[in-house]
């Protein structure tokens, strides 16, 4: 369903992906871990075209992105939902009209429908009633919860969530995994979470992607992963610092 | 010296791009359904809301100029003419320009601001994953609004400018005033009043294109949004003012072939 094929990108100087491949199947749930800094937002943003790699290709559905214009990947992105880090909703719109915002993007006009399915969806995420509010009247977690009814009340077929639990106190972040999980298993989505909390990652992912230095460190399935006992991996699992890279001068 | 070169280039480079965002929105216009709600909402920010600005600068300018004028002419006996000096400078030059500048100041930094926040929160790649240009429902809106509006604040600028000087000339300058109406009437032609509106037109226009296309490529946060604004204002203002002098020219030109 997409398949990633050796993405490079760099930004001036700095090259943040090297070389990049991997392929997630259809219905398929995929984790991208690794340290800050490795190029984790920076190649999800790929899959969506919001950014353009310097070299290697991007296909959804077989469709490269890449030499895509933007009107071009309009109709590609129809297919995706995404959960930015800071959710993204629109300030200047209620909870309701941010998530009824795609949906009318999406061809659906019936007013009736449309109250139906933002309904539907602030109930999946447990806040009901919140349609009159304003963004900067909810919490972080609950703007995490509409950023993510937001993304999923058009039924896309991908949805991609950016750090879906960061900066969250961990009863919020627990919720937030059970959402994503529930989103999942009931509309058989193709999902691919960019984290490095590693119980979201243990929770979501049935593959993980391993990203080091802006390549693929390893790619293998969740339980091989969190067994691992090549030091890098299981250090990164355990939250464990290598004291011979911590520079303390 | 260099440092004014790298201005100079990024400027030039910067109004490039501008005319490459003004082919996508003439795109947009040609093959997308307008969002109406975004365009309502920006004409009652940008022509009603602007109106007290505008209204205010129209009003002492009509009167400061109409003063100036009449201390010089009074000097040579030619009282009567003040307000035809200021019936064509109003309609032609002043009322345009100071139009368009206010509207910069005060809707053009909005924009790159409101806009530039919708960049460094995510909100514009939001609007892109869910299968919208930002140009189809940011910048579109906002130009045509801003198209619409500028002649419409130009005209409140020259009627309240000329009305204000006419009751300044009649009651404390002593201007008689049946005459200096009908000097005012013979000497602003309608190609003042149509060079005018044509001025503001592209006022309006380069305003819109550039605070928009300010605020798609801010970045650096809230310092950026800053940044972006700053320059969104300058830009504006300095097309204004050299534009004017090339439309200036040109409309002369076309308008007064003799």
């Amino acid at each position: 369903m997409i398949e990633v094929s050796k993405v490079r990108k760099s930004f001036g100087d700095q090259v943040v992906l090297r070389s990049i491949s991997f392929s997630v199947e259809a219905g398929e749930s995929v984790a991208i871990i690794g340290r800050s800094g490795t190029g984790k937002s920076v190649l999800i943003k790929h899959l969506v075209g919001l950014l353009s790699p310097d070299e290697g290709a991007v296909r959804v559905e077989g469709q490269d992105l890449v030499g895509m214009s933007e009107r071009q990947m309009l109709s590609v992105r129809q297919k995706f939902g995404m959960l930015f880090q800071g959710a993204a909703l629109f300030d200047s719109m209620n909870v309701h009209e941010n998530i009824a915002f795609p949906l009318r993007r999406s061809g659906v006009t019936d007013g009736a429908e449309i109250n139906r399915r933002v309904k539907s969806v602030l109930g999946l995420v447990e806040l009901p009633g919140v349609g009159g509010k304003m963004p900067s009247e909810l919490s972080g977690g609950m703007q995490k919860r509409v950023g993510l009814a937001r993304a999923i009340v058009h039924r896309p077929q991908i949805i991609l969530y950016d750090e879906p639990t960061t900066g969250l106190d961990p009863v919020v972040a627990d919720s937030i995994d059970q959402l994503m999980m529930r989103v999942r298993d009931q509309y058989s989505v193709t999902s691919i979470v960019i984290t490095h909390d590693m119980r979201c990652a243990r929770r979501m992912g049935q593959r993980i992607i391993y990203l080091r230095e802006g390549q693929v460190y390893l790619d293998a399935p969740a339980e091989e992963v969190f067994n691992s006992e090549d030091p890098q991996v299981s250090r990164f699992i355990r939250g464990e610092a290598d004291l011979k890279e911590v520079d303390f001068s | 010296m260099s440092a004014a070169k790298g201005e100079l280039s990024s400027f030039v480079i910067g109004m490039g791009r501008v005319a490459l965002l003004a082919c996508e929105v003439v795109r947009s216009l040609s093959s997308v359904r307008l969002n109406w709600a975004e365009f309502i909402k920006q004409m009652h920010f940008i022509g009603l809301k602007s109106q007290f600005v505008v209204l205010t600068t129209g009003a002492s300018t009509g009167m400061v100029f109409c003063a100036q004028t009449f201390y010089q002419f009074h000097k040579v006996k030619m009282d009567t003419a003040t307000l035809s000096v200021v019936g064509v400078a109003m309609t032609s030059e002043l009322g345009p320009v100071l139009a368009g500048l206010m509207v910069a100041g005060r809707v053009g930094a909005a924009m790159t601001a409101e806009i530039g926040t919708m960049r460094v929160t995510e909100q514009i790649d939001a609007l892109r994953t869910m299968a919208t240009h930002p140009v189809d429902h940011l910048v579109v809106p906002r130009v045509l609004a801003t198209v619409i509006s500028m002649p419409l604040l130009t005209v409140l600028a020259w009627v309240v400018g000329i009305f204000a000087a006419m009751i300044l000339a009649s009651s404390l300058l002593g201007i008689e005033s049946a005459f200096s109406l009908k000097h005012m009437y013979f000497y602003t032609d309608a190609e003042d009043v149509v060079m005018g509106v044509i001025k503001a037109l592209v006022f309006g226009l380069l305003i819109s294109l550039i605070s928009c296309y300010r605020g798609l490529n801010c970045t650096n946060g809230a310092e950026g949004v800053g940044r972006a604004t700053n320059e969104a204002v300058v830009q504006s203002c300095i097309a204004i003012l050299v534009s004017n002098f090339f439309l200036t020219l040109f409309l002369r030109s076309l308008l007064y072939p003799g």
